[in-house]
Protein backbone atom coordinates (compact mmCIF):
# COMPACT_ATOMS: atom_id res chain seq x y z
CA UNK A 1 0.00 0.00 0.00
CA UNK A 2 1.40 3.49 -1.21
CA UNK A 3 2.43 5.61 1.65
CA UNK A 4 0.47 8.71 2.06
CA UNK A 5 1.73 11.91 2.84
CA UNK A 6 -0.25 14.46 4.99
CA UNK A 7 -0.60 16.72 1.89
CA UNK A 8 -2.24 13.68 0.53
CA UNK A 9 -4.41 13.32 3.26
CA UNK A 10 -5.90 17.09 3.26
CA UNK A 11 -7.20 16.51 0.19
CA UNK A 12 -9.52 14.54 1.50
CA UNK A 13 -10.86 16.67 4.74
CA UNK A 14 -13.44 19.29 4.66
CA UNK A 15 -12.48 22.79 5.38
CA UNK A 16 -14.32 25.81 5.26
CA UNK A 17 -11.59 28.25 5.69
CA UNK A 18 -12.07 31.77 7.43
CA UNK A 19 -9.96 33.49 4.61
CA UNK A 20 -10.46 37.05 6.96
CA UNK A 21 -9.04 35.33 10.17
CA UNK A 22 -5.82 33.45 11.23
CA UNK A 23 -7.15 31.71 14.76
CA UNK A 24 -3.48 30.70 15.51
CA UNK A 25 0.23 33.05 16.10
CA UNK A 26 3.20 32.82 17.79
CA UNK A 27 3.67 34.85 20.91
CA UNK A 28 6.90 35.51 21.06
CA UNK A 29 8.35 34.90 17.11
CA UNK A 30 12.00 35.77 18.15
CA UNK A 31 12.16 32.97 20.85
CA UNK A 32 11.51 30.55 17.54
CA UNK A 33 14.83 31.75 16.04
CA UNK A 34 17.30 30.33 18.60
CA UNK A 35 16.39 30.03 21.84
CA UNK A 36 13.63 26.94 20.93
CA UNK A 37 16.29 23.93 20.35
CA UNK A 38 13.30 21.27 18.91
CA UNK A 39 10.93 23.65 16.75
CA UNK A 40 8.33 20.98 17.84
CA UNK A 41 5.31 22.61 16.15
CA UNK A 42 6.60 21.44 12.87
CA UNK A 43 6.98 17.96 13.19
CA UNK A 44 4.16 17.47 15.98
CA UNK A 45 1.44 18.93 13.76
CA UNK A 46 -0.64 16.10 12.60
CA UNK A 47 -1.43 18.63 9.04
CA UNK A 48 1.98 20.67 9.06
CA UNK A 49 0.60 23.41 9.71
CA UNK A 50 3.87 24.99 10.64
CA UNK A 51 7.09 25.06 8.77
CA UNK A 52 10.32 27.05 9.29
CA UNK A 53 11.53 29.37 6.59
CA UNK A 54 14.85 29.23 7.07
CA UNK A 55 15.32 32.97 4.77
CA UNK A 56 13.31 34.83 6.73
CA UNK A 57 14.00 32.97 9.81
CA UNK A 58 10.78 32.80 11.25
CA UNK A 59 7.89 29.93 11.92
CA UNK A 60 5.26 29.90 8.51
CA UNK A 61 1.68 29.35 9.69
CA UNK A 62 -0.59 27.48 7.09
CA UNK A 63 -3.77 27.86 9.41
CA UNK A 64 -6.10 26.81 6.43
CA UNK A 65 -4.84 23.02 7.31
CA UNK A 66 -5.93 23.17 10.96
CA UNK A 67 -7.31 20.02 11.84
CA UNK A 68 -8.16 21.79 15.73
CA UNK A 69 -6.79 19.23 17.57
CA UNK A 70 -4.98 21.38 19.42
CA UNK A 71 -1.99 19.40 19.74
CA UNK A 72 0.50 22.27 18.71
CA UNK A 73 -0.86 24.71 22.25
CA UNK A 74 0.05 21.55 24.26
CA UNK A 75 3.50 20.93 22.84
CA UNK A 76 4.74 24.80 23.02
CA UNK A 77 3.83 27.57 25.61
CA UNK A 78 4.42 30.15 23.03
CA UNK A 79 1.45 29.31 20.48
CA UNK A 80 -1.57 31.18 20.37
CA UNK A 81 -4.54 29.27 19.69
CA UNK A 82 -8.40 29.77 19.38
CA UNK A 83 -11.23 28.14 17.79
CA UNK A 84 -12.15 29.42 14.24
CA UNK A 85 -14.86 31.50 14.29
CA UNK A 86 -18.03 29.56 14.77
CA UNK A 87 -19.08 27.43 11.96
CA UNK A 88 -15.05 27.93 10.11
CA UNK A 89 -12.03 25.54 10.22
CA UNK A 90 -12.42 21.57 9.70
CA UNK A 91 -15.76 20.05 9.05
CA UNK A 92 -15.71 16.05 9.00
CA UNK A 93 -17.62 13.51 7.07
CA UNK A 94 -16.62 10.83 9.55
CA UNK A 95 -15.67 11.61 12.69
CA UNK B 1 -34.01 42.44 37.52
CA UNK B 2 -32.05 39.48 36.72
CA UNK B 3 -30.90 38.90 33.22
CA UNK B 4 -31.92 35.51 32.21
CA UNK B 5 -32.86 34.27 28.57
CA UNK B 6 -32.65 30.69 29.56
CA UNK B 7 -32.79 28.14 32.48
CA UNK B 8 -29.54 26.06 31.32
CA UNK B 9 -27.20 27.34 28.49
CA UNK B 10 -25.24 23.91 27.50
CA UNK B 11 -21.65 24.82 26.01
CA UNK B 12 -20.63 21.93 23.14
CA UNK B 13 -22.43 19.39 21.33
CA UNK B 14 -20.86 16.11 22.28
CA UNK B 15 -22.20 13.45 24.23
CA UNK B 16 -22.10 14.90 27.48
CA UNK B 17 -23.32 18.33 26.60
CA UNK B 18 -25.74 15.84 24.22
CA UNK B 19 -26.73 13.82 27.28
CA UNK B 20 -27.16 16.71 29.72
CA UNK B 21 -29.34 18.82 27.19
CA UNK B 22 -31.43 15.78 26.67
CA UNK B 23 -32.39 15.25 30.34
CA UNK B 24 -32.79 19.40 30.75
CA UNK B 25 -35.45 19.60 27.67
CA UNK B 26 -37.08 15.88 28.69
CA UNK B 27 -37.79 17.73 31.99
CA UNK B 28 -39.40 20.93 30.81
CA UNK B 29 -36.02 22.91 31.72
CA UNK B 30 -35.57 26.08 28.95
CA UNK B 31 -32.18 24.68 27.68
CA UNK B 32 -29.79 25.93 25.12
CA UNK B 33 -27.07 23.88 23.62
CA UNK B 34 -24.28 25.74 21.35
CA UNK B 35 -22.22 23.96 19.10
CA UNK B 36 -19.67 25.87 17.37
CA UNK B 37 -19.52 23.31 14.44
CA UNK B 38 -21.52 22.98 10.91
CA UNK B 39 -23.81 20.71 12.82
CA UNK B 40 -23.07 18.06 15.95
CA UNK B 41 -20.68 16.21 15.45
CA UNK B 42 -18.79 17.97 12.51
CA UNK B 43 -15.78 18.84 15.08
CA UNK B 44 -16.12 15.09 16.81
CA UNK B 45 -13.45 12.87 16.61
CA UNK B 46 -13.24 9.40 18.44
CA UNK B 47 -11.81 6.13 17.53
CA UNK B 48 -14.47 5.10 18.14
CA UNK B 49 -16.62 2.97 20.06
CA UNK B 50 -19.68 4.13 21.40
CA UNK B 51 -20.92 1.89 24.80
CA UNK B 52 -24.84 1.01 25.14
CA UNK B 53 -25.38 1.01 28.83
CA UNK B 54 -25.45 4.66 29.97
CA UNK B 55 -27.32 5.31 26.98
CA UNK B 56 -30.41 3.17 28.28
CA UNK B 57 -31.76 5.34 30.42
CA UNK B 58 -31.96 8.14 28.18
CA UNK B 59 -33.20 7.19 25.17
CA UNK B 60 -34.10 2.80 25.42
CA UNK B 61 -32.57 1.00 22.58
CA UNK B 62 -30.78 3.99 20.82
CA UNK B 63 -28.88 1.74 18.77
CA UNK B 64 -32.11 0.36 16.71
CA UNK B 65 -32.23 3.95 15.27
CA UNK B 66 -29.54 5.95 15.43
CA UNK B 67 -27.21 5.25 13.08
CA UNK B 68 -24.05 2.71 14.80
CA UNK B 69 -21.89 1.09 12.37
CA UNK B 70 -21.42 -2.08 13.86
CA UNK B 71 -22.08 -4.02 16.88
CA UNK B 72 -18.86 -5.42 18.94
CA UNK B 73 -18.63 -9.22 19.46
CA UNK B 74 -14.66 -9.92 19.40
CA UNK B 75 -12.44 -7.73 21.45
CA UNK B 76 -8.58 -8.02 20.75
CA UNK B 77 -5.57 -6.66 22.52
CA UNK B 78 -2.30 -6.67 20.32
CA UNK B 79 1.81 -6.79 22.10
CA UNK B 80 2.97 -5.43 18.63
CA UNK B 81 7.15 -5.24 18.08
CA UNK B 82 8.00 -4.43 14.28
CA UNK B 83 7.54 -8.01 13.24
CA UNK B 84 5.17 -9.94 15.55
CA UNK B 85 2.25 -9.68 17.32
CA UNK B 86 0.91 -11.43 20.44
CA UNK B 87 -2.77 -11.44 20.51
CA UNK B 88 -5.46 -11.78 23.10
CA UNK B 89 -8.97 -11.21 23.57
CA UNK B 90 -12.61 -12.20 23.90
CA UNK B 91 -14.81 -12.98 21.21
CA UNK B 92 -18.28 -14.05 22.56
CA UNK B 93 -21.99 -14.66 21.69
CA UNK B 94 -23.05 -12.99 24.81
CA UNK B 95 -21.72 -9.88 23.07
CA UNK B 96 -23.67 -10.86 20.00
CA UNK B 97 -27.35 -10.70 21.05
CA UNK B 98 -29.78 -7.47 22.10
CA UNK B 99 -29.19 -5.42 23.67
CA UNK B 100 -25.92 -5.41 22.64
CA UNK B 101 -22.39 -3.89 24.49
CA UNK B 102 -21.02 -1.47 22.31
CA UNK B 103 -20.65 -0.03 18.84
CA UNK B 104 -18.46 1.21 16.38
CA UNK B 105 -19.68 4.67 15.53
CA UNK B 106 -19.00 8.06 13.47
CA UNK B 107 -19.15 10.77 15.50
CA UNK B 108 -20.26 13.29 12.40
CA UNK B 109 -23.15 10.69 12.20
CA UNK B 110 -24.16 9.60 15.74
CA UNK B 111 -24.11 13.25 17.23
CA UNK B 112 -26.18 14.31 14.25
CA UNK B 113 -28.58 11.96 15.44
CA UNK B 114 -28.31 12.52 19.03
CA UNK B 115 -28.93 16.34 18.70
CA UNK B 116 -32.08 15.42 16.71
CA UNK B 117 -33.62 13.87 19.58
CA UNK B 118 -32.10 16.34 21.36
CA UNK B 119 -33.77 19.25 19.74
CA UNK B 120 -37.55 17.04 19.39
CA UNK B 121 -36.93 16.70 23.52
CA UNK B 122 -37.55 20.58 23.50
CA UNK B 123 -33.71 22.21 23.34
CA UNK B 124 -32.90 24.77 20.84
CA UNK B 125 -29.78 24.21 19.31
CA UNK B 126 -27.63 26.91 18.24
CA UNK B 127 -24.22 26.18 16.12
CA UNK B 128 -22.06 27.66 14.36
CA UNK B 129 -20.85 29.57 17.56
CA UNK B 130 -17.93 29.61 19.55
CA UNK B 131 -18.66 30.43 23.33
CA UNK B 132 -15.28 32.59 24.05
CA UNK B 133 -15.77 33.44 27.71
CA UNK B 134 -17.88 32.62 30.66
CA UNK B 135 -19.94 35.58 32.49
CA UNK B 136 -19.26 36.49 35.76
CA UNK B 137 -21.16 38.29 38.19
CA UNK B 138 -20.64 38.53 41.94
CA UNK B 139 -18.46 35.27 41.50
CA UNK B 140 -21.18 33.68 39.76
CA UNK B 141 -21.31 32.72 36.57
CA UNK B 142 -24.32 34.12 35.23
CA UNK B 143 -23.78 33.21 31.61
CA UNK B 144 -21.32 33.12 28.52
CA UNK B 145 -19.94 35.26 25.40
CA UNK B 146 -20.06 34.17 22.12
CA UNK B 147 -18.88 35.61 18.83
CA UNK B 148 -22.56 36.26 17.41
CA UNK B 149 -23.01 40.00 17.31
CA UNK B 150 -25.04 40.84 20.83
CA UNK B 151 -24.07 37.20 21.54
CA UNK B 152 -24.20 37.31 25.47
CA UNK B 153 -26.40 35.15 27.07
CA UNK B 154 -27.83 34.82 30.18
CA UNK B 155 -29.02 31.64 32.38
CA UNK B 156 -29.11 30.08 35.81
CA UNK B 157 -26.77 27.56 35.13
CA UNK B 158 -23.63 26.83 32.41
CA UNK B 159 -22.96 23.34 31.88
CA UNK B 160 -19.21 23.26 30.10
CA UNK B 161 -18.96 20.34 27.58
CA UNK B 162 -16.06 22.29 25.51
CA UNK B 163 -14.18 19.31 25.06
CA UNK B 164 -10.72 18.49 26.24
CA UNK B 165 -9.60 22.00 25.01
CA UNK B 166 -11.78 23.22 28.17
CA UNK B 167 -11.06 26.91 27.81
CA UNK B 168 -14.11 27.80 30.12
CA UNK B 169 -12.91 25.43 33.29
CA UNK B 170 -9.48 27.35 32.56
CA UNK B 171 -10.79 30.57 32.60
CA UNK B 172 -12.93 30.29 35.54
CA UNK B 173 -9.52 29.59 37.69
CA UNK B 174 -10.91 25.25 37.70
CA UNK B 175 -8.21 24.02 36.59
CA UNK B 176 -4.52 24.38 36.16
CA UNK B 177 -2.74 24.43 32.50
CA UNK B 178 -2.84 21.09 30.85
CA UNK B 179 0.70 20.11 30.64
CA UNK B 180 2.04 18.05 27.59
CA UNK B 181 2.48 14.68 29.37
CA UNK B 182 -1.30 14.28 30.44
CA UNK B 183 -3.08 14.47 26.61
CA UNK B 184 -2.37 12.07 23.99
CA UNK B 185 -2.83 12.68 19.74
CA UNK B 186 -5.25 10.96 18.39
CA UNK B 187 -4.30 10.76 14.45
CA UNK B 188 -6.80 8.11 12.57
CA UNK B 189 -8.13 7.27 8.63
CA UNK B 190 -11.18 5.95 7.69
CA UNK B 191 -10.34 3.42 4.86
CA UNK B 192 -12.91 2.37 2.50
CA UNK B 193 -13.26 -1.30 1.84
CA UNK B 194 -16.00 -3.49 1.02
CA UNK B 195 -18.35 -4.90 3.46
CA UNK B 196 -17.13 -8.61 2.36
CA UNK B 197 -13.94 -7.49 2.62
CA UNK B 198 -13.75 -7.07 6.28
CA UNK B 199 -16.63 -9.99 7.27
CA UNK B 200 -13.54 -12.26 5.55
CA UNK B 201 -10.70 -10.36 7.32
CA UNK B 202 -11.98 -10.36 10.98
CA UNK B 203 -13.83 -13.55 10.84
CA UNK B 204 -17.45 -11.96 11.19
CA UNK B 205 -20.63 -13.65 9.41
CA UNK B 206 -22.15 -10.26 8.66
CA UNK B 207 -22.29 -6.51 8.16
CA UNK B 208 -23.89 -6.68 11.77
CA UNK B 209 -21.46 -7.85 13.86
CA UNK B 210 -17.73 -6.01 14.27
CA UNK B 211 -14.24 -6.48 15.53
CA UNK B 212 -11.95 -4.27 17.50
CA UNK B 213 -8.16 -4.10 17.75
CA UNK B 214 -5.71 -2.41 20.14
CA UNK B 215 -2.31 -2.31 19.84
CA UNK B 216 1.12 -1.43 21.87
CA UNK B 217 4.09 -2.47 22.91
CA UNK B 218 7.77 -2.18 21.66
CA UNK B 219 6.79 -1.05 18.52
CA UNK B 220 6.05 2.62 19.76
CA UNK B 221 9.65 2.34 20.85
CA UNK B 222 8.82 3.59 24.68
CA UNK B 223 6.39 5.91 23.30
CA UNK B 224 3.16 5.58 25.59
CA UNK B 225 0.26 5.11 23.29
CA UNK B 226 -2.03 2.67 21.60
CA UNK B 227 -3.14 2.00 18.05
CA UNK B 228 -6.16 0.75 16.94
CA UNK B 229 -8.50 -0.93 14.11
CA UNK B 230 -12.41 -0.59 14.28
CA UNK B 231 -14.52 -2.25 12.31
CA UNK B 232 -17.68 -0.01 10.69
CA UNK B 233 -19.77 -1.56 7.93
CA UNK B 234 -18.12 -0.76 5.36
CA UNK B 235 -14.66 1.04 6.13
CA UNK B 236 -11.80 0.40 8.91
CA UNK B 237 -11.21 3.12 11.31
CA UNK B 238 -7.53 2.81 12.07
CA UNK B 239 -5.65 5.04 14.10
CA UNK B 240 -2.93 5.87 16.64
CA UNK B 241 -2.33 7.65 20.49
CA UNK B 242 0.47 8.86 22.05
CA UNK B 243 1.19 10.78 24.93
CA UNK B 244 2.11 14.56 23.36
CA UNK B 245 5.56 15.12 25.31
CA UNK B 246 7.03 11.96 24.12
CA UNK B 247 6.32 12.54 20.43
CA UNK B 248 8.10 15.91 21.40
CA UNK B 249 10.56 13.95 22.91
CA UNK B 250 10.89 11.31 20.29
CA UNK B 251 10.95 13.76 17.54
CA UNK B 252 8.31 11.96 16.01
CA UNK B 253 5.38 13.01 13.26
CA UNK B 254 2.09 11.54 14.19
CA UNK B 255 1.53 10.78 10.61
CA UNK B 256 4.63 8.96 10.03
CA UNK B 257 3.85 6.98 13.40
CA UNK B 258 0.69 5.99 11.61
CA UNK B 259 1.64 4.93 8.11
CA UNK B 260 4.51 2.64 9.80
CA UNK B 261 1.63 0.98 12.12
CA UNK B 262 -0.20 0.73 8.59
CA UNK B 263 2.75 -1.04 6.59
CA UNK B 264 3.25 -3.07 9.95
CA UNK B 265 3.07 -6.91 8.80
CA UNK B 266 0.66 -7.65 11.02
CA UNK B 267 -1.63 -4.86 10.14
CA UNK B 268 -1.10 -4.41 6.21
CA UNK B 269 -3.29 -7.88 5.28
CA UNK B 270 -6.23 -6.08 7.22
CA UNK B 271 -5.96 -2.45 5.27
CA UNK B 272 -4.77 -3.52 2.38
CA UNK B 273 -6.52 -2.56 -0.63
CA UNK B 274 -8.36 0.26 1.08
CA UNK B 275 -9.14 3.39 0.00
CA UNK B 276 -8.28 6.07 2.73
CA UNK B 277 -11.88 8.29 3.14
CA UNK B 278 -10.54 10.78 5.78
CA UNK B 279 -7.74 11.51 7.73
CA UNK B 280 -8.54 12.81 11.35
CA UNK B 281 -6.76 14.21 14.40
CA UNK B 282 -8.34 15.01 18.16
CA UNK B 283 -6.28 15.37 21.38
CA UNK B 284 -7.26 12.70 24.19
CA UNK B 285 -7.28 13.80 27.90
CA UNK B 286 -5.15 10.82 29.57
CA UNK B 287 -4.26 12.61 32.63
CA UNK B 288 -6.78 10.46 34.94
CA UNK B 289 -7.87 11.00 37.90
CA UNK B 290 -5.10 13.47 39.26
CA UNK B 291 -5.53 15.68 36.22
CA UNK B 292 -9.44 16.23 36.96
CA UNK B 293 -10.27 19.76 37.46
CA UNK B 294 -12.81 20.94 39.59
CA UNK B 295 -15.97 20.73 37.99
CA UNK B 296 -18.44 23.16 39.73
CA UNK B 297 -18.18 26.37 41.18
CA UNK B 298 -21.24 29.14 41.67
CA UNK B 299 -23.79 28.47 38.47
CA UNK B 300 -21.04 26.05 36.46
CA UNK B 301 -20.26 22.68 35.94
CA UNK B 302 -18.03 20.78 33.60
CA UNK B 303 -18.72 17.56 32.12
CA UNK B 304 -16.86 14.55 29.47
CA UNK B 305 -13.62 15.26 28.27
CA UNK B 306 -13.33 18.80 29.61
CA UNK B 307 -13.23 17.26 32.93
CA UNK B 308 -10.80 14.73 31.96
CA UNK B 309 -13.03 11.70 31.87
CA UNK B 310 -11.35 9.65 29.75
CA UNK B 311 -10.49 5.98 31.13
CA UNK B 312 -7.63 5.65 28.80
CA UNK B 313 -6.51 1.95 29.68
CA UNK B 314 -10.16 0.64 28.46
CA UNK B 315 -10.21 3.11 25.83
CA UNK B 316 -13.53 4.45 27.23
CA UNK B 317 -14.28 8.17 27.14
CA UNK B 318 -18.02 8.39 25.27
CA UNK B 319 -19.58 6.56 28.39
CA UNK B 320 -18.01 8.42 30.79
CA UNK B 321 -19.01 11.95 29.09
CA UNK B 322 -22.42 10.80 28.62
CA UNK B 323 -22.77 9.53 32.49
CA UNK B 324 -21.76 13.10 33.25
CA UNK B 325 -23.61 15.05 31.30
CA UNK B 326 -26.60 13.05 32.60
CA UNK B 327 -24.96 13.83 36.40
CA UNK B 328 -24.49 17.42 36.03
CA UNK B 329 -28.25 17.74 34.50
CA UNK B 330 -30.03 15.81 37.30
CA UNK B 331 -28.03 17.57 40.13
CA UNK B 332 -29.48 21.12 37.82
CA UNK B 333 -32.65 19.67 38.03
CA UNK B 334 -32.32 19.17 42.49
CA UNK B 335 -30.65 22.76 42.44
CA UNK B 336 -33.78 24.38 40.60
CA UNK B 337 -36.14 22.08 42.68
CA UNK B 338 -34.20 24.26 45.97
CA UNK B 339 -33.85 27.60 43.90
CA UNK B 340 -30.10 27.72 44.75
CA UNK B 341 -27.18 27.13 42.21
CA UNK B 342 -24.41 27.62 44.61
CA UNK B 343 -21.13 26.19 44.44
CA UNK B 344 -22.27 23.86 47.80
CA UNK B 345 -25.50 22.92 46.04
CA UNK B 346 -23.49 22.11 42.72
CA UNK B 347 -20.93 20.05 44.81
CA UNK B 348 -23.78 16.65 44.80
CA UNK B 349 -22.55 16.53 41.28
CA UNK B 350 -19.00 15.06 41.89
CA UNK B 351 -20.67 13.31 45.35
CA UNK B 352 -22.80 11.65 42.63
CA UNK B 353 -19.78 11.22 40.11
CA UNK B 354 -18.27 9.64 42.85
CA UNK B 355 -20.58 6.79 43.50
CA UNK B 356 -20.90 5.84 39.84
CA UNK B 357 -18.27 3.91 37.41
CA UNK B 358 -16.51 7.19 36.31
CA UNK B 359 -14.95 8.55 39.25
CA UNK B 360 -14.52 4.77 40.68
CA UNK B 361 -12.88 3.76 37.76
CA UNK B 362 -10.93 6.98 37.25
CA UNK B 363 -9.57 6.42 40.71
CA UNK B 364 -8.49 3.00 40.38
CA UNK B 365 -6.17 3.27 38.05
CA UNK B 366 -5.12 7.07 39.51
CA UNK B 367 -1.39 6.49 40.10
CA UNK B 368 -1.02 4.93 36.53
CA UNK B 369 0.13 7.91 34.21
CA UNK B 370 2.83 8.11 37.02
CA UNK B 371 3.62 4.93 37.04
CA UNK B 372 3.71 4.73 33.43
CA UNK B 373 5.78 7.62 33.27
CA UNK B 374 8.67 6.62 35.93
CA UNK B 375 8.45 2.82 34.67
CA UNK B 376 8.87 2.96 30.89
CA UNK B 377 10.15 0.04 30.37
CA UNK B 378 6.69 -1.42 31.70
CA UNK B 379 5.59 -0.75 28.12
CA UNK B 380 8.36 -2.06 26.07
CA UNK B 381 10.65 -4.60 28.08
CA UNK B 382 8.24 -6.99 29.42
CA UNK B 383 5.74 -7.20 26.31
CA UNK B 384 8.94 -7.85 24.54
CA UNK B 385 9.46 -10.85 26.60
CA UNK B 386 6.48 -12.29 26.10
CA UNK B 387 6.80 -11.91 22.23
CA UNK B 388 10.44 -13.75 22.40
CA UNK B 389 9.03 -16.19 24.80
CA UNK B 390 6.03 -17.23 22.65
CA UNK B 391 7.66 -17.02 19.34
CA UNK B 392 10.46 -19.39 21.49
CA UNK B 393 7.89 -22.18 22.69
CA UNK B 394 6.20 -22.07 19.48
CA UNK B 395 9.55 -22.34 17.51
CA UNK B 396 10.15 -26.20 16.46
CA UNK B 397 13.88 -26.88 16.44
CA UNK B 398 14.88 -29.67 17.93
CA UNK B 399 15.11 -28.06 21.36
CA UNK B 400 13.64 -29.97 23.63
CA UNK B 401 10.86 -28.18 25.64
CA UNK B 402 13.05 -28.56 29.42
CA UNK B 403 15.60 -26.67 27.60
CA UNK B 404 13.12 -23.93 26.11
CA UNK B 405 11.34 -23.67 29.25
CA UNK B 406 14.71 -23.08 31.12
CA UNK B 407 16.32 -20.77 28.23
CA UNK B 408 13.07 -18.56 28.75
CA UNK B 409 13.77 -18.59 32.57
CA UNK B 410 17.44 -17.84 31.99
CA UNK B 411 16.18 -14.92 29.68
CA UNK B 412 13.45 -13.59 31.95
CA UNK B 413 16.81 -13.48 34.61
CA UNK B 414 18.89 -11.79 32.86
CA UNK B 415 16.86 -8.84 31.67
CA UNK B 416 15.18 -7.87 34.46
CA UNK B 417 16.18 -9.89 37.46
CA UNK B 418 14.05 -11.30 39.72
CA UNK B 419 14.83 -8.82 42.78
CA UNK B 420 13.08 -6.41 39.87
CA UNK B 421 10.96 -8.70 38.67
CA UNK B 422 9.06 -8.89 42.08
CA UNK B 423 9.41 -5.20 43.11
CA UNK B 424 7.57 -4.25 39.85
CA UNK B 425 5.03 -6.43 40.47
CA UNK B 426 4.64 -5.24 44.03
CA UNK B 427 5.12 -1.54 42.90
CA UNK B 428 1.91 -2.62 40.27
CA UNK B 429 -0.06 -4.13 43.05
CA UNK B 430 0.45 -1.86 45.25
CA UNK B 431 -0.50 1.30 42.88
CA UNK B 432 -3.37 -0.74 41.46
CA UNK B 433 -5.63 -0.87 44.82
Amino acid sequence: MKKLRIEDKLYLVGYNVDHDNNHLGISDPEVCKTACQKRQCTYVCPANVYTWDEKEEKININYDACLECGTCRFACDYITWKYPRGGFGVAYKFG
Amino acid sequence: MKKKDFDVIVVGAGPAGLSAAYVLAKAGVDVIIIERGKFPGSKNVMGGIFYREPMDDLIPDFYKEAPVERHIIEQRMWLLDDVSHFSMGIKTQKHNSEPYNCFSVFRAHFDKWFAKKVVEAGALLINETVVTDPIVEDGKVVGVKTDRPQGDLYADCVIAADGVQSFLARSLGLRKKITPDKVALGVKEVIGLSEEQINDRFGVKSDDEGVTIEMTGPFLKGMEGMGWIYTNKNSLSIGIGVIIDDLVKHNVNPNDLLESLKSHPSVLPLIEGGETKEYLAHVIPEGGYKSIPKMYTDGFMVAGDAAMLVDSVHREGSNLAVESGKLAARTYLEAREAGDFSERMLSKYQEKLEDTFVLKDLKFYRNLPELLEEKRYLLTEYPQFIIDAMTEIYTVDGVPKPDKFKKIKEELKDRFGYVRLAKDIYTIWRKLR
